[in-house]
């Protein structure tokens, strides 16, 4: 019982991180249309910047400058390359974002080299004690403010006047525009919250007990994927359901690998998509995505 | 026969033949390791060319085009490999006729792109995309952990191509043409061009013949192309069965020319990399993924070789931008250009620069997707 609540803990913490990068997946797809793979990158930079100046500003200033850093990237993504494009078709965007994510990635990749960056979390290796249960403080403090975070923004997605324009640009773009919704801010301030959510992630991602940033953090954002899409694309809570149950069925697959053999090792890397998989099968726009409905 | 023969006169027909005359005439100047590079370039033609029949002409976004590429690598090794050992794992083979295999290799690609269609029949637009790409890291745990097929981590070697006796290895028999040696690369390279011409032809006449009408309206509109009598669903899983097919061989050419094959290499960049292929060379156009499959595979082995000569860019190892960076920088430059200013790709300039006069008329009904897209709870 204590390993499946360790394990249960776990992938509660882990499913928190996913959530924060499929809330961003999900808010640049309902203000742009478009799948960000470019997020992998600004993940990476979140991380880079926040260890970068974590000795001269000490932790919390680094944070609030690689959110803001990162949130000013992803914003000017937006300007220099998606806005621009205009309606093209969805893949031609999403292509041009992995185009993003290489140019970003490599100059990255090129100032990381090798190295495993501390981005100087206050955490370390301490452990809670919850009952007979261990974890890691760092995991407590993931689940803890990803809570935060995510209510915050539910919050503002519901009752300020950027979420209710959010939500009338995602229901129906020109509807909207006619409406007086300011597009292009909605759509910039979408892909800045993104950012910020990405940066938040990187701290988690690479603190205790994970050995630091190194040049590969970012494509666990391909893990947020299988999250965002198996809840519905185009639905906030949806990508929240989806990353808690990717981050369980990581831990537990993790968890029980001994049982697991018989599907070969290391089965928790693909248990996401698989899951998703099977999700998708019968619903084919995830647990809560909306129907596509078409006019001729 | 006058009208052949004109038509054989056209500029556009003696183009490709003096582009074929040219390709054909390679072997007796180039190195080998243009050769190596000539050969990985015609085999990611191959395999461009069936993912822009799938995300080009049928609009259906995929990231699991490696997945399919292994397939075949994997599928003909398995074919024509006979059991033994590979490294610290013991494999099995069917020990087939390498000619035999290939084929068998590219119908089991199809086979799985088959068994793909209940996801690929009823997914739309991005949840397709990531869908595919749970493929890519399915298929990695299962070449990693199938060991006895694919001899795990380390890979296993790939029988070399053999017919009626005469293999595409290095000796047997040995071969002189013109006072040039044929070693393998130089053999297989004339396997590859035929494979390459048969891929394009095929390709070519499926798009403008009726399936390709066909496919091009399912991107268009789905209920538009069912309302004309387009059967949707089946078209969808029979552009996912070709596309697959060309992976598929396109995985056994690489795997001999390889020689041996590793798990590692049929990534996710691998399929990022035949995504930026088809998006540079034109959505929707055969000739454009082979350009863009050329230019792809070509460019990072430019910069290799040229790295020291080039201005700005620094040889591997030292502080500065080195040669693989560089191409990187260029290549996803080349990515992000090209969409911005030429949504066409290569073909699209080609075409706009060659025929100015078609341009009012827009482009062919193949070539250019349309910008219309349901997105998910827009429409």
């Amino acid at each position: 019982m204590t390993k499946l609540s360790e394990i249960a803990l776990n992938g509660l913490a882990l499913g928190s991180v996913y959530a924060l990068i499929a809330l961003g997946f999900v808010v640049i797809f309902k203000a742009s249309g478009v799948m960000n793979f470019a997020h992998a990158s600004l993940l990476l930079l979140g991380g880079y910047v926040i260890a970068r100046f974590h000795d001269e500003l000490g932790f919390a200033g680094a944070v609030v400058v690689g959110v803001l850093a990162t949130a000013a990237a992803a914003g000017v993504i937006e300007v220099l390359f998606i806005r621009g494009l205009g309606k093209v078709e969805l893949h031609v965007l999403t292509i041009l974002t992995i185009g993003v994510d290489i140019l970003l990635t490599t100059e990255l990749v090129r100032r990381i080299g090798s190295d495993k960056l501390s981005l100087g979390d206050p955490w370390g290796t301490d452990a809670a004690h919850i009952g007979d249960v261990y974890v890691a403080e760092a995991r407590i403090a993931a689940i803890v403010v990803a809570v935060v975070l995510i209510g915050v923004f539910f919050i503002a997605f519901r009752f300020t006047s950027w979420g209710l324009s959010m939500r009338a640009a995602s229901e129906d773009r020109e509807a909207a525009a006619l409406m007086g919704v300011r597009m292009k801010r909605v759509q910039l301030i979408a892909w800045c919250v993104a950012g910020g959510l990405a940066a938040v992630a990187a701290v988690f991602l690479t603190a205790a007990p994970t050995p630091g940033l190194d040049r590969t953090t970012g494509l666990v954002a391909l893990k947020a994927f299988p999250a965002a899409v198996l809840g519905g694309m185009d639905s906030a809570l949806g990508a929240l359901i989806g990353s808690l149950l990717v981050g369980l069925t990581e831990a537990l697959a993790a968890g029980y690998q001994s049982e697991l053999d018989a599907f070969g090792g290391d089965v928790s890397s693909v248990a996401p998509y698989v899951v998703m998989i099977l999700v998708l099968l019968v619903r084919p726009t995830g647990l809560l995505g909306s129907k596509e409905l078409s006019r001729v | 026969m006058s009208d052949r023969l004109a038509a054989l006169l056209r500029p556009a027909a003696l183009g490709t033949l003096a582009g074929l005359v040219v390709l054909a005439a390679l072997p007796f100047y180039l190195t080998d390791f243009w050769l190596l590079t000539g050969l990985f370039a015609m085999a990611a033609a191959l395999g461009a060319i069936g993912l822009n029949l799938l995300s080009g002409t049928t609009g259906q976004l995929s990231l699991g085009h490696s997945f399919f590429l292994a397939v075949g690598a994997y599928g003909y090794i398995w074919f024509a490999g006979d059991d033994g050992r590979s490294g610290t794992h013991d494999v099995t083979g069917l020990g087939l006729p390498t000619p035999i295999a290939l084929v068998a290799a590219v119908l089991l690609a199809g086979v799985m792109g088959g068994l793909f269609s209940p996801i690929s029949g009823r997914l739309r637009g991005m949840y397709l995309g990531v869908a595919t790409l749970a493929l890519v890291f399915i298929g990695e745990h299962v070449m990693n952990n199938a060991t006895t097929v694919t001899g795990g981590y380390n890979g296993r070697a790939a029988e070399p191509m053999t017919f009626f006796g005469f293999t595409l290895t290095d000796r047997e028999p040995h071969l002189e043409v013109l006072g040039i040696e044929f070693g393998a690369y130089e053999r297989l390279w004339y396997l590859a061009l035929v494979l390459l011409v048969v891929g394009v032809v095929v390709a070519r006449n499926l798009l403008r013949g009726r399936p390709g009408r066909a496919l091009g309206a399912v991107r268009d509109s789905e209920i538009a192309a069912a309302v004309m009598g387009v059967p949707v669903a089946r078209y969808r899983s029979a552009a996912f069965v070709v596309s697959s097919m060309y992976a598929g061989l396109a995985g056994v050419l690489l795997a001999l020319v390889f020689g041996r094959v590793i798990p590692d290499y049929f990534g996710l960049a691998l399929s990022i990399d035949y995504l930026a292929m088809i998006v540079i060379g034109g959505l929707g156009s055969v000739g454009g993924a082979v350009a863009g499959a050329a230019f792809v595979t070509v460019l990072p082995q430019l910069f290799a070789h040229y790295a020291g000569a080039l201005p700005l860019v620094t040889a591997t190892g030292t502080d500065g931008i080195g040669p693989q960076e560089a191409s990187r920088y260029l290549y996803g430059a080349a990515i992000v250009l090209v969409l911005l200013f030429s949504p066409g790709g290569l073909a699209g300039l080609a075409r706009r620069t060659a025929a100015p006069r078609r341009r009012a008329a827009g482009h062919g009904a193949t070539s250019r997707p349309r910008t219309k897209e349901p997105q998910g709870a827009d429409t």
